[in-house]
């Protein structure tokens, strides 16, 4: 008999959750709410006795210091009440660890019928609230449909008695599992099977597909293993692997790119080995310390003799999109396990985040499926919660809105690692599994959720993607699963290891199994969460906080106890062999027998046709427009802007020098407000040397051309990590790219030729600034379907392509921490310096956009220029003569100048004149620019002479002076004033948009 | 001088483990983190160490109340042992997961000794968020606490969402009167933060970020030491570095204020 607890804060004391859903019911749709109570409620579905209930009530779910709590409905006054629970099948995290307690307090184990569900429920006061305004709150800010169900109640239809009722989320599927065979007789079959079962096979696999289970050898080995056609375990294992998500079809494909204006036509054949392996395996042969890149999990680079550090990013953009908190969560906790999954398996050290989404004031008349500030809210909910309870510190990241997002947001997640050097002996890079090895799934359980997560994120977004693949995270049993592997690697357990992400034991195994040579797998040994999945719903699963291990069978009994000790459930669910297929039986009996080499022999390659316009032929110029003349609003404005102000609150909620390894916080200055350039850590505590990481995202420049857009990002990230004082010597990229659908189509995606010449034209620009930064890709991912269909005004709808949006990432060791830089002015008397050319490149500048115009001379990268200049301020940093060191991006000059006097809360006198400038002959233009290559440094006088010689030859000029009044002044080039504010005013210019929010 | 053994808890979500481990390491100590469950199997005993830290985290998840059913399994398996371990007269450290789980597990505040009773709890943020950030701590000079020997105010890092100290008025006056208030939050300043955020971050009771149990040997605190364990963790270092080059002002003082707090009772220990 099921029992329900509800809990509550006592009366007396404030209810902050109550609180916040007031303050959002207000300030997000005008609902006045007088008063909001949140009861916690606790559904225990287990034989318990009275006095075994009494002891769970008091000792583990009722604080007595804070809380009161009964087995009946609590008598809390509302006029409407809410109450929000799962829907079966969703991860309840809190439910799991409630049977823990409960078993652990009672001496019991709980029977696989029982378990405990959590809910909520609301208690709100108000006068005059409607059912309708009760809905809104409900549907709108308390619940989300796709994973949450929901029931009000007003105050005169409440029956105290039977309360919300005893709701019990029991997934029950009554259905035996069932392997289905497919007929491939025909290729029109096996595309209408494809299309009913949502495998999105590629029309152009199919003739391949069926002409290996057609041939006659084929035929023959199958028939000798019971099989005839094949099973839907085998082509969802084909589909998963042949996904844009998991093979990069995409950047593989052939592109045929054709310049419309000169005519000039290039056969690009794989976008990835031209532009991202060529570049990076170059470099890896110049660069000792590149270690492992272009196959694992992460990237690997030396850190120091005894430590290597490890790095990739993802999005989870699909997921976030559908639901927020859960996508972004799921998609903070799954880059980790890419990091734990290479090599030999690393320690998570440090995250980050970029977030793009539409407008957090939009109004509008497109409906996405979730307003972009609720998006943002769950979004931010979903990675503080996904870092904080790892354990990781998130030290760095961005959000940048554009209405190109509201048809699919992007959640970029990135992770860093460290490993030893050695393990045992070996070299902690190398892994690889052995015939005779044991396969074993450690983690959480199989069930149904994430089913053709994959292969829906290789789709555009529209109101039919099944909202089976949304997933919420569980980092409590990955930080568990963590802390045991690490264990078991530094014990010499661990043969081979990689994550269950994408495509879930289908690809971990299917991959790890190419380096033995094959697999056996019973499927029947996997631990499930609850019975009835078929064969081929357990293969292809992406439930979470999975790792897949090989294990050599005299270490599995050292391995199963450590992982007992650690509270870690781990199964041996087949061995490795090398018989050169894979092999999967249920009960003895088989239902997938495919050969090894299959996935990686002759499928077909994509092609895309790519038209290029250039921006002139496109029809963009530069706006006219006349030099303004008030200039501290302007400037004001320009802070202002939503992808400028200040976003403290969100840095503050992330948990950001855990592990107590922080040197360089994302927050800094007097105030400890402004945002820095990049992180710095220590990431091995007795060293002296620190891991520097930082991120760029311009996509704004990709309306005028991918390519500049590129090469600015790239320059941007190395920038920042320059600027706090790594080692040039030594960046390593992640690229990230989110490009809307490339793949031409007259009616869907008729500009689909146009953003496939941009993924090339930003392809080759990645390549070349690599080449001449001497910058390796560590890692990188795609996301290609950066699009949705949204419901206008009148019921139609309208597809929404996110701007081409690439995400890049830079690391670099420091040599010596001590010697780290900030931002901030630090003393008042000390000389402004300008490092860089400032030139006439506003095309996609914020001062632009802030007027309502595009533009066309997009910044560029010189990096001839650059790279000598970036180089003599490592050696300026590295003599510690320069006192604060800030790079200028979005927003120009103006914007940074203000950021490093408001770091420092100190004045600044500086003169326009004196800006080492080219062909740019106006304030706002020399203010505004966006110009690449460009610093703010400021130094101690007495260092002037030997800091100018540092930049003998380059663009380096002393435009002012650092000074006590905080008053911010620029003399204009006709040197007449064109600004005096006080520092104290732009902060609050800052600061404004969201300075309220915590 | 003899050898000072601390055991630094991990497993079921704790975090801080390894900083805090090295925290004590700088102190002179040998710290071993310890998995809760290789203390309950036996594997590790509690009578080869003499300081016993409860560390950062999210112990469970944080799930139902922070620290509430690391609380339930150490009493349940644990709790006689570390009668054990206090009654003859060693240290223990709760920091934030691990103050929270003190008086959960009640042994926190102790009054009269009595080790098992929950009065005082750690309930949600007042600001109704997760919150990192540094905080200026005044140490009360009359408390009895061996691990803030020595130390006025202090700055330190928290990062938490349910930090908030909250007990009712007669207990707040009785941890006062018995000088169990150990470290309140406070403007940079030194004077009383009075409950004003952010300086309070969580809007504590009394600004109250730390008490210890009447002998002193027993300590709770929200906010992170261990993070402190490097002069660059400080956030104005850049700045403090800058000054000190051109002539002025103070350095941090070496060893950190972090480490002073686990210095003390190493040294404790070693001169008991």
């Amino acid at each position: 008999m099921p029992y329900r607890l509800e809990i509550a804060l006592k009366p007396d004391l404030f209810d902050a959750e109550g609180h916040g859903i007031r303050q959002k019911a207000k300030n997000y749709f005008g609902i006045e709410l007088a008063h909001v109570r949140s009861i916690q409620v606790i559904t225990i579905d287990a034989d318990l006795s009275a006095e075994q209930l009494k002891t769970v009530q008091t000792d583990i779910f009722t604080n007595p210091v804070t809380q009161i709590s009964a087995y009946d409905s609590l008598q809390i006054d509302f006029d409407w009440t809410i109450w929000v629970g799962f829907r079966p099948g969703v991860r309840d995290n809190p439910g799991s660890t409630a049977v823990e307690a409960v078993e652990d307090i009672l001496g019991i184990k709980f029977g696989p019928d029982e378990a405990i569900y959590t809910s909520k429920r609301y208690c709100l006061k108000g006068s005059g609230l409607t059912f309708e305004a009760v809905n809104m709150v409900a549907g709108e800010l308390l619940a989300n449909d796709i994973i949450q169900q929901w029931k009000i109640f007003p105050a005169d239809e409440w029956d105290p008695a039977e309360g919300i009722g005893m709701i019990i989320p029991k997934v029950i599927l009554d259905h035996t599992p069932t392997v289905t065979t497919i007929p491939v007789h025909s290729d029109a079959t096996l595309k209408k099977v494809s299309d009913q079962r949502g495998l999105a096979l590629n029309p152009a696999d199919i003739p391949f597909i069926r002409s290996y289970f057609l041939s006659e050898k084929v035929q023959a080995e199958r028939a000798a293993k019971g099989l005839s056609d094949p099973t839907d375990i085998e082509l969802e294992y084909i589909s998963q692997a042949r996904s844009d998500h998991c093979n990069h079809n995409t950047f593989r494909g052939l592109f045929r790119y054709k310049d419309l204006v000169t005519g000039e036509t290039d056969i690009v054949d794989n976008l990835f080995k031209t532009c991202i392996e060529m570049p990076t395996l170059t470099l890896k042969e110049r660069k000792s310390w590149v270690v492992s890149v272009l196959w694992d999990n992460a990237g690997v680079g030396r850190f120091d003799d005894e430590h290597y550090y490890v790095i990739t990013g993802e999005t989870h953009n699909s997921p976030s999109n559908m639901e927020a908190y859960g996508g972004a969560i799921t998609g903070i906790v799954g880059v980790y396990r890419d990091p734990l999954g290479t090599g030999l398996g690393s320690k998570l050290v440090m995250g980050g985040y970029g977030f793009c989404v539409g407008p957090r004031d939009y109004s509008g008349s497109l409906k996405p499926h979730l307003h972009p500030r609720r998006l943002l809210d769950g979004i931010i909910e979903g990675v503080r919660d996904g870092g904080n309870k790892s354990g990781i510190p998130t030290t760095f990241g961005q959000v940048l809105f554009d209405s190109g997002y509201l048809g699919k947001c992007l959640v970029f997640v990135t992770a860093v690692g460290i490993m030893p050097a050695l393990v045992k002996g070996r070299p902690a890079e190398k892994k690889r599994t052995a015939s005779k090895d044991l396969v074993i799934m450690c983690g959480g359980r199989v069930g149904k959720d994430g089913i053709h997560g994959v292969t829906a994120s290789s789709e555009t977004f529209s109101e039919h993607t099944p909202a089976g693949h949304v997933q919420i995270g569980d980092p409590y049993t990955q930080k568990k699963m963590h802390d045991f592997l690490l264990e078991a690697r530094d014990e010499g357990l661990i043969q081979f290891i990689t994550d269950n992400g994408g495509g879930g034991l289908s690809s971990s195994v299917g991959e790890s199994a190419r380096f033995s040579n094959g697999c056996e797998i019973q499927l029947e040994k996997i631990p499930l969460k609850y019975e009835g999945l078929n064969q081929w719903e357990i293969w292809v699963s992406e439930s979470q906080e999975r790792m897949t291990v090989a294990v050599r069978p005299e270490d599995l009994d050292r391995f199963l106890e450590l992982s007992k000790m650690h509270a870690v459930e781990s199964t041996v669910i087949g061995q490795y062999t090398d018989s050169g297929k894979l092999h999967v039986t249920y009960d003895g009996r088989t239902c997938a027998y495919v050969d090894m080499d299959l996935l990686t022999s002759g499928f077909p390659q994509w092609t895309f046709d790519a038209q290029w316009l250039t921006p002139e032929r496109r029809g963009l110029f530069e706006p006219v427009l006349k030099e303004p003349d008030d200039y501290e609003i302007l400037l004001e404005d320009l802070l202002s802007r939503p992808n400028i102000c200040s976003k403290e609150w969100i840095t503050r909620q992330y948990d950001h020098e855990v592990q107590g390894t922080s040197v360089i916080k994302p927050l800094v200055g007097l105030e400890r407000d402004v945002n820095s350039d990049a992180a710095v850590i220590r990431p091995v505590l007795d060293a002296q040397k620190g891991l520097a990481f930082a991120q760029a995202l311009l996509p704004a420049y990709s309306a005028i051309d991918a390519y500049h857009m590129t090469h600015c990002t790239v320059d941007e990230a190395v920038r920042r990590v320059v600027a706090v004082g790594a080692d040039m010597e030594h960046i390593g990229g992640v690229d990230n790219f989110c490009w809307p659908n490339i793949q031409y189509h007259p009616q869907d995606n008729p500009d689909g030729k146009f953003k496939a010449a941009q993924l090339v034209r930003s392809c080759r620009a990645l390549r070349e600034i690599c080449m001449a930064y001497e910058i390796p890709l560590l890692s990188g991912k795609d996301s290609m379907y950066v699009d949705g269909h949204l419901p206008g005004r009148y019921g139609e709808t309208h597809k929404v392509s996110a701007l081409e949006t690439l995400q890049f990432s830079t690391t670099s060791v420091v040599r010596d921490i001590t010697k780290c830089v900030t931002l901030d002015s630090k003393v008042s008397g000390d000389l402004v310096y300008i490092l860089g050319t400032t030139r006439n490149e506003l095309g996609g500048s914020e001062y632009y956009a802030h007027l309502g115009y595009v533009g066309l001379n997009v910044p560029k990268v010189i990096p001839d220029e650059f790279v000598v200049l970036y180089k003599a301020l490592g050696d300026a940093i590295d003599k510690e003569i320069v006192a604060s060191a800030h790079g200028i991006y979005r927003g120009g000059l103006g914007v940074h100048l203000a950021m490093v006097a408001m770091g420092g809360n100190l004045g600044m006198s500086v003169d326009m004149g004196r800006v080492p400038a080219e062909q740019i002959e106006r304030n706002d233009l020399i203010l505004f620019s966006e110009s690449a290559g460009r610093f703010i440094v400021t130094i101690d006088p007495k260092n002037r002479a030997v800091f100018e010689r540092t930049f003998n030859g380059l663009a380096c000029s002393c435009i002012g002076v650092v000074t006590d009044t905080p008053e911010f002044v620029i003399q204009g080039i006709d040197n007449r004033r064109i600004m005096k504010v006080s520092v104290q005013n732009l902060k609050a210019a800052w600061k404004k948009p969201f300075g309220e929010l915590i | 001088m003899i050898d000072v053994k601390a055991l630094v808890l991990t497993g079921y979500g704790l975090n801080c483990d390894y900083e805090t481990a090295y925290a004590l390491k700088l102190s002179g100590a040998a710290a071993r983190r310890v998995h809760i469950n290789a203390l309950i199997d036996g594997t590790v005993s509690l009578k080869d160490f003499q300081i016993m830290v409860f560390g950062g985290g999210f112990s469970w998840g944080d799930d139902h109340g922070a620290g509430v059913v690391q609380a339930v399994r150490m009493k349940t398996n644990l709790g006689e042992k570390i009668m054990e371990f206090i009654d003859a007269g060693n240290l223990v450290l709760g920091i934030c997961n691990g103050f929270q789980t003190l008086v959960n597990l009640g042994l926190l505040p102790g009054f009269d000794r009595d080790y098992t009773q929950r009065s005082v709890a750690m309930t949600f943020n007042d600001c109704g968020n997760f919150r990192d950030q540094w905080v200026t701590l005044k140490i009360a000079s009359t408390s009895p606490c061996i691990f803030t020997a020595g130390l006025d105010t202090l700055e330190l890092p928290v990062r938490h969402g349910e930090g908030k100290f909250y007990a009712d008025e007669s207990t707040i006056r009785r941890l006062i009167d018995e000088k169990q208030v150990v470290a309140r939050y406070a403007m940079p300043d030194g004077r009383s933060a009075d409950l004003k955020f952010p300086f309070n971050p969580n809007g504590s009771v009394y600004d109250i970020a730390g008490i210890c149990d009447p002998s002193g040997r027993i300590f709770g605190l929200m906010p992170h030491p261990e993070a402190f364990n490097h002069p660059t963790n400080h956030p104005d270092w850049t700045r403090i570095k800058e000054t000190l080059k051109r002539g002025g002002g103070k350095g941090e003082d070496s060893p950190t204020v972090g480490i002073r707090i686990f210095k003390n009772a190493v040294e404790y220990i070693r001169n008991k």
